[in-house]
C-alpha cells in the first residue's frame, strides 16, 4: 500500500478546495439558505406540521441530502475530469499507485469536503429552526455513507464524461429531479397512491428518509431498507470503478 | 549484461484501427543515452507510453530490470521518470507544490531539501512560488523535468525535451542529461533535432511507420551509413559529364564548374585514384578539392526516404 501517494492525492485535492474555499462553501450554503427561506418560511406558514414535525424542521435533512448529493458528485467528477482535460492524468497513470489508492485519495477528499459542507449547512439551518437529532451516530453514518457513495458515483461520471457539458448534465438531469421528487420537501405519504408506488422506485427516497429518521425517527420507508439501498449503490459504484481501472476505460488508449 | 528495458514483440493498434506500432523488439542497456528518432507519427510517443503504463499494448510484453511492467507495476514505475511531449501541467499550483506532490505520488517520503536541489539544478528555484500557468513554455518544460526527477528514478524518458526551447536552455538541458548519465541514470529521448542525438546519444534507434528500422551505436551508424563526398572545382566549366568519366558516380553542378563524387568509406576501394587517373587522361583539370562527410541528419533522411 502506497500511503504516501494516497496522502499526496488527498492533500492536493484538499488544497485545491482550500484555494477556492469561499466559492465552494458560500454558494451551497447560500442556496440552501434560500431554499430554507422560501420553502421553510413561505410554505411552512401554510403547512404547519408533517408527521408531527414543524415543516421548517422537517425539510432540513432533505435539504442537506440534496446538497450532499450534488456537491459530492460534481466535486469528485470535476477533480478527475480536470486531470483528464489538462492531460496531467499521465502522471497518475505512470505512478506506482493502485486503482484503490487513486480512488481512496480522490473519493476520500471529495467525501470529506461534502461532509464538512453538510455539517456547515446543518449549523446554518439550526439558526432558523430548532433541530433535534435523535440518533447522532446514524445521522453521521448516513452523511458519510452518502458522501462516499456519491463521490464514487461522481468519479465514474468524471471518467466517463468527454466534455464539460456531460459533466453538468448528470447532476442537472438526474440528481436534481430525483431529489425534488424524492421527498425533500414533503412526505411521500402526501402523494396520491399511484405516485407513492412510483416514488418507491426512486433510490433517493430511501436516502432522504433514512437520514430524516436519524433526526426525527419518522420515515416513509423501512430504515433498514434505506441503509441496504445505500450500501447496494455503493457496491455498484465500486464494481464500476474496479472495471474502469482494469480495462483502462477512457483512461488508457 | 541484462538489459534494463526489454521490449518483446510489442505492437499497438489504436481503437481507430490505426496501426501505430508493428512488431517492436528493443533492448535498452543500463546507463546509456538512447535516442529514438523518427518522423511525425512514427510511433515514438506510443512506444514510450506503453513502457510507462499510459497505453495498453495490443500484444507483446516488456520487462524493466527483469520485472514485468504489468505484474510488478509498482517496482517498475517507481524506477521510471517520464517527461511527456505535451506540456501537461497543473495551472493553479505553485512549482514547489506540484513537484513535492509528484514525489509523494511515487511513494517517496517528504524531502524538501531534495525538491530544492532538483529545482535548483533546473534553475527553477527562484520560480518556486510562481503558479505554473504564469510560466513561459520553456519554464513549464523544466517543471515537467523536475517532476520526472524528483522521485530519483533510475530510468528517464524524455519525449522531445527540447521542443520549443531556446539555444541557451537546450545546452542547459544537455548538461542536465549528461549529469544524470554520470549518476548512472539510463536516458531514453526522442527528438527532431538530429544534432541533439548526434551530440548526446550513445545509441540510436530509427523508427518509421511503427517499425524500428535501425538500432545501432551512434559511431557505428555514422561510419557504416555515412557517405563521403569529394568536390572538385574545375578549371574549365563542362557542359556534360564526358563519356570517359560516365562509369564513376559523378554529379555535375548546374553551373558546370564543379564535379561531386560520392563514395562509400567502408568500401575496399573508394575509387578516387581511378577517377583522378581518368580525369587526367581526359584532360580535365581541377583547381581545388574538398571532402565532406554526411551528418547524422543526412543519414536519417536517407533511411526514412528508403523505407517509404
Ligand atoms: N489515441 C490515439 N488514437 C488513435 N490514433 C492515435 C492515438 N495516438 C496516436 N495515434 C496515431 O498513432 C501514430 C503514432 O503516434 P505517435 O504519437 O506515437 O507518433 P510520434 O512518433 O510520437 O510522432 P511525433 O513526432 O509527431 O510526436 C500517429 O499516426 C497517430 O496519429
Ligand atoms: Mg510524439
Amino acid at each position: 500500500m502506497n500511503f504516501q501517494a494516497v496522502r499526496a492525492i488527498y492533500g492536493f485535492e484538499m488544497a485545491r478546495w482550500g484555494r477556492t474555499l469561499t466559492q465552494s462553501v458560500v454558494s451551497p450554503v447560500l442556496s440552501t439558505s434560500l431554499y430554507f427561506v422560501v420553502f421553510g418560511t413561505a410554505i411552512g406558514s401554510r403547512i404547519a406540521e408533517v408527521d408531527g414535525i414543524a415543516y421548517g424542521a422537517f425539510i432540513v435533512p432533505g435539504l442537506i441530502m440534496m446538497m450532499l448529493l450534488t456537491e459530492s458528485t460534481t466535486n469528485s467528477a470535476f477533480g478527475i475530469y480536470f486531470r483528464r482535460f489538462t492531460g496531467t492524468i499521465y502522471e497518475l497513470l505512470s505512478a506506482p499507485v493502485s486503482a484503490f489508492e487513486i480512488t481512496l485519495g480522490y473519493v476520500g477528499a471529495a467525501a470529506t469536503k461534502s461532509v464538512i459542507l453538510g455539517l456547515i449547512i446543518l449549523a446554518t439551518a439550526s439558526l432558523f429552526v430548532p433541530i433535534h437529532i435523535a440518533h447522532p451516530f446514524w445521522m453521521l453514518a448516513f452523511l458519510v455513507l452518502t458522501a462516499v457513495t456519491f463521490s464514487l458515483f461522481g468519479f465514474i461520471i468524471g471518467v466517463w464524461a468527454d466534455g464539460f457539458e456531460k459533466l453538468q448534465i448528470v447532476p442537472m438531469l438526474f440528481l436534481m429531479p430525483l431529489t425534488f421528487l424524492g421527498g425533500t420537501f414533503y412526505s411521500i405519504k402526501m402523494l396520491p397512491p399511484f405516485w407513492q408506488t412510483i416514488a418507491l422506485f426512486n433510490p433517493i427516497v430511501y436516502l432522504i428518509n433514512g437520514f430524516r429518521w436519524s433526526f426525527y425517527e419518522i420515515s416513509d420507508v423501512n430504515v433498514a431498507v434505506s441503509l441496504g439501498m445505500t450500501l447496494c449503490f455503493l457496491s455498484v459504484c465500486l464494481v464500476v470503478i474496479w472495471w474502469i481501472f482494469k480495462t483502462g476505460y477512457r483512461l488508457k488508449p | 549484461m541484462q538489459p534494463i528495458i526489454s521490449v518483446s514483440d510489442v505492437s499497438k493498434t489504436y481503437a481507430t484501427g490505426h496501426v501505430a506500432l508493428r512488431t517492436i523488439n528493443l533492448d535498452i542497456r543500463e546507463g546509456e543515452i538512447f535516442a529514438l528518432l523518427g518522423p511525425n507519427g512514427a510511433g515514438k510517443t506510443t512506444l514510450i507510453g506503453i513502457i510507462c503504463g499510459l497505453i495498453n499494448p495490443s500484444s507483446g510484453h516488456i520487462t524493466v530490470a527483469g520485472h514485468d511492467i504489468v505484474r510488478n507495476y509498482r517496482t517498475v514505475r517507481s524506477m521510471i521518470g517520464l517527461v511527456p511531449q505535451e506540456l501537461s501541467t497543473e495551472m493553479f499550483e505553485t512549482v514547489f507544490a506540484t513537484t513535492a506532490y509528484t514525489r509523494g505520488l511515487f511513494g517517496k517520503p517528504k524531502n524538501s531539501a531534495f525538491v530544492e536541489k532538483v529545482l535548483r539544478d533546473l534553475s527553477l528555484w527562484d520560480k518556486k512560488d510562481s503558479r505554473i500557468m504564469a510560466l513561459s513554455g520553456g519554464m513549464k518544460r523544466r517543471v515537467l523535468i523536475a517532476k520526472a526527477l524528483v522521485h530519483e528514478p533510475r530510468i528517464l524518458f524524455l519525449d522531445e525535451p527540447t521542443a520549443g526551447v531556446d539555444v541557451e536552455l537546450r545546452k542547459d538541458m544537455w548538461n542536465v542529461i549528461r549529469r544524470l548519465r554520470d549518476d548512472g541514470v539510463t536516458v531514453i529521448l526522442t527528438t527532431h533535432y538530429i544534432e541533439e542525438a548526434e551530440e548526446m546519444a550513445d545509441r540510436i534507434g530509427v523508427i518509421t511507420k511503427g517499425e524500428l528500422i535501425v538500432v545501432q551505436e551512434k559511431h557505428e551508424l555514422m561510419r557504416k551509413l555515412g557517405k563521403k563526398q569529394l568536390v572538385l572545382e574545375l578549371q574549365k566549366p563542362l557542359d556534360a559529364i564526358p563519356a570517359a568519366l560516365q562509369k564513376h558516380a559523378l554529379e555535375l553542378a548546374p553551373t558546370g564548374t564543379s564535379l561531386t563524387f560520392t563514395y562509400d568509406t567502408q568500401a575496399e576501394r573508394t575509387g578516387i585514384t581511378a577517377l583522378l587517373a581518368d580525369m587526367r587522361e581526359a584532360g580535365i583539370g581541377f583547381k581545388d578539392l574538398a571532402t565532406s562527410q554526411s551528418s547524422l541528419e543526412d543519414i536519417f533522411v536517407d533511411l526514412v526516404r528508403q523505407s517509404r
